[in-house]
């Protein structure tokens, strides 16, 4: 594999992640999971450690660095075996860009900094009961008006799925300012206390215990005009502003429960004795064993190529969509081909292959479905 | 007071060794290099004195191979002001001996003029536990080893060390060389913005003829094996016959 940019910084970024995750992380992290939560202060030290600004600027309390700066740290957060805990805690990183990117200097310097320090919890708020995949059509609604002699926003509407939804201090929230389609969707900052603004119970999952999802609702919820992220109706763009960041991430969280589920097959495999050798000496075993493998470098190999294109300043919407689906597609792949190299304690909770494949079925619906993905590759090629 | 850390780059202590086909050592091509876990509780050592306000500056040294900055970064990431680079060797697997590094130490010394050096007790790859002990002879420095605890108090220290049995704390006149045991403290991880501030840190390379010293081996490494495998266990069916095994074994 090619060498890192800015390699220096890069393995002592990994060192800090992996003492970070050893000390503090692994060793709480299978009760978090079947706890369904893990607690703030996980985010307050995350903070304090600088990591959760990996990528924003320092003038907002950020750490600086760019996406393998960013890399090194997800990947290493990954290893700590829970896809779920890796997504609340980094569900700042789907919801903060834009207001980053586009917002005020006013809204930035009162939020951002707060966020990187994990004294607050930032998530995005896109998916709609109605529908996710067709971001277009959303349907929850904000009309400007005016209360007393202040602006406001007045949102009606519900959203779903939301990472973080349980908890979160604020949120980004994609809402209907104009007409109908892609023109008409503005961003807006809603903060946890806002006058009619209420969040769900945790959403019971597949996978991502670990991880608070929820429905949220707005009520009449009453937004100060100035909470909105730039202009009205240039909602769209901003969205999908970060869409190469938040696949390229999800390619890597894939990539890495591959590569957990392969390690603890390969481990199992030589361990395990059936009809008078290992599992490792049925030359079907090995060869499934192989083709994992084989998946899971030609997987890493095409997410590494994006990351160096995008660390460049490349707009690579075709290429980054073909590495989420193929390290999607392998990881399902991967994760499945373990539990079953486990036998049934493939199917024992006990097992980390367990949790790996559950957590792997979200990767390819969540920031993009695979077919999603296919639709933007197809127009990239000009069909 | 100005504080000297030696560092040494190992081989990390997760890493499975292996020993070369011709026996002359461990195979270090490739492989993941750390910092000297107890360099690094040296290195959290001096920071704490430093943010006690009983040490001003903090020098990191590393003699080796030029690899060897980035030992030296993670040190000054961690939070040493300032580090030193002595190249020394131009091949991984060279080591330099404990005489010849507390040799360089020693000039390092006369020039940096510290109140106190702070050395790991012994680097994990080949366990010399000599470097320290050796550079407060050159230097005519008193010396406590296997530190578990360490007090300065105005122009001496009280350093408590794990001995056998127990624990033992002595008082040392300052300057003085400290080596440095497990238990002394758990090193912090460098937080972000420290990686990011510790490449405007000053790195200073020099070579080892800068200082005039001899390097040369004078120890000869005859053979390198493999630990033997452990062997395999056996389950007993019941106490007695456990009991009666280990009789045999002569363990009880
Ligand atoms: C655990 C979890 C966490 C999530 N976190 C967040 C979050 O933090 N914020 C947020 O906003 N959302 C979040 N989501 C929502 C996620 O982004 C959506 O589930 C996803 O975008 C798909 O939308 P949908 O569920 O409405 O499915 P739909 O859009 O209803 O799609 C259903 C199926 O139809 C397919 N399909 C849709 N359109 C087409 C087409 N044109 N051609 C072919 N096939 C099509 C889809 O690929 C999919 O297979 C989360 C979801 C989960 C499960
Ligand atoms: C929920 C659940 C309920 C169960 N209920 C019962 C029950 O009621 N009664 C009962 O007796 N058992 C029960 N089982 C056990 C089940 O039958 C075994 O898990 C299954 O037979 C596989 O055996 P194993 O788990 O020991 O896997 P192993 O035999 O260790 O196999 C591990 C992997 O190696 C493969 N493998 C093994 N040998 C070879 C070979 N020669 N060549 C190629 N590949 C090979 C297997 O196909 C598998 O992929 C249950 C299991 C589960 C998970």
């Amino acid at each position: 594999m090619a060498p890192e940019p800015f390699s220096d910084e890069v393995r002592m970024i990994r060192d800090t992640a992996r003492a970070f995750v050893d000390r503090v992380i692994r060793p709480n992290v299978d009760d978090w999971e079947e706890a369904g939560r893990f607690p703030r202060e996980l985010y307050l030290k995350a903070g304090a450690a600088g990591l959760l600004g990996i990528g924003y600027p320092e003038e907002l309390g950020g750490s600086g660095g760019g996406v393998f700066h960013k890399l090194a740290w997800i990947e290493e957060l990954m290893r700590a075996g829970s896809g779920g805990l890796a997504a609340s805690l980094g569900s700042l990183d789907i919801g903060l860009p834009p207001l980053v990117k586009f917002g005020s200097d006013e809204l930035k310097r009162e939020i951002v900094p707060r966020v990187l320090a994990g004294e607050k919890i930032y998530a995005l708020a896109i998916t709609e009961p109605g529908g996710g995949s067709d971001v277009a059509n959303l349907k929850t609604r904000a009309e400007r008006v005016t209360v007393g002699n202040r602006e406001y926003y007045r949102i009606n509407g519900a959203k779903t799925f939301i990472t973080s939804g349980c908890r979160a201090d604020f949120y980004t929230v994609a809402v209907r300012t104009g007409g109908e389609g892609h023109a008409g969707i503005s961003l807006i900052v809603v903060p946890r206390e806002a006058e009619g603004f209420s969040s769900g119970p945790p959403l019971k999952k597949m996978g991502w215990w670990a991880s608070d999802t929820a429905e949220l609702f707005f009520d009449d919820c009453l937004v100060p005009a100035e909470n909105l992220i730039g202009e009205e109706s240039r909602g769209f763009p901003m969205i999908t502003s970060n869409f190469q960041m938040e696949r390229l991430t999800l390619a890597v969280m894939a990539n890495v429960t591959s590569e957990m589920a392969l390690e603890a097959a390969i481990n199992h495999a030589r361990d395990r004795r059936a009809f008078g050798s290992a599992l490792t000496g049925h030359q079907t075993i090995r060869h499934k064993l192989a083709d994992m493998g084989t998946l899971l470098e030609a997987s890493r190999a095409l997410t590494h190529a994006c990351a160096t294109r995008m660390e460049a300043g490349e707009m690579i919407f075709k290429e980054i969509s073909m590495a989420k689906n193929f390290a999607t597609d392998a990881c399902d792949r991967i994760t499945y081909d373990a539990v079953q190299i486990f036998g049934g304690m493939g199917y024992m909770r006990e097992s980390v292959v367990e949790r790996l494949y559950r957590d792997a079925r979200i990767l390819s619906i969540g920031g993009g479905t695979r077919e999603i993905m296919n639709e933007i590759i197809a127009k990239q090629m000009g069909l | 007071m100005k504080v000297l850390v030696p560092v040494k780059r190992v081989i990390d202590y997760n890493v499975k060794v292996r020993v070369k086909a011709d026996g002359s050592g461990v195979d270090l091509a490739n492989v993941k290099m750390s910092m000297n876990p107890f360099d690094e509780i040296a290195v959290e050592e001096a920071i704490r004195l430093k943010e006690a306000g009983k040490a001003d500056e903090i020098v990191v040294v590393s003699i080796g191979v030029k690899q060897a900055q980035e030992t030296l970064r993670t040190a000054l990431a961690m939070g040493a002001d300032r580090a030193i680079l002595v190249v020394a060797a131009d091949d991984v697997h060279q080591d330099i001996e404990p005489l010849a590094v507390a040799k360089i130490l020693a000039k390092v010394v006369e020039e940096e003029q510290p109140g106190l050096v702070l050395a790991g007790k012994q680097a994990i790859d080949n366990d010399m536990n000599a470097t320290g002990q050796m550079l407060s002879a050159l230097l005519g420095w008193s010396q406590a080893t296997f530190a578990s605890k360490i007090d300065i108090e105005g122009d001496h220290a009280l350093v408590t060390r794990e001995v056998d049995g127990g624990l033992q704390t002595i008082k040392v006149k300052m300057p003085a060389v400290v080596t440095v045991d497990l238990r002394l403290n758990e090193p912090r991880y460098a937080s972000l913005p420290n990686i990011m501030k510790a490449k405007k840190k000053p790195l200073d390379e020099k070579t080892a003829a800068d200082y005039g010293v001899d390097l040369t081996p004078r120890l000869e490494v005859v053979k390198t094996d493999e630990p033997p495998a452990r062997a395999a266990g056996i389950i007993v069916g019941s106490v007695d016959e456990l009991v009666e095994k280990l009789k045999e074994a002569g363990a009880v």
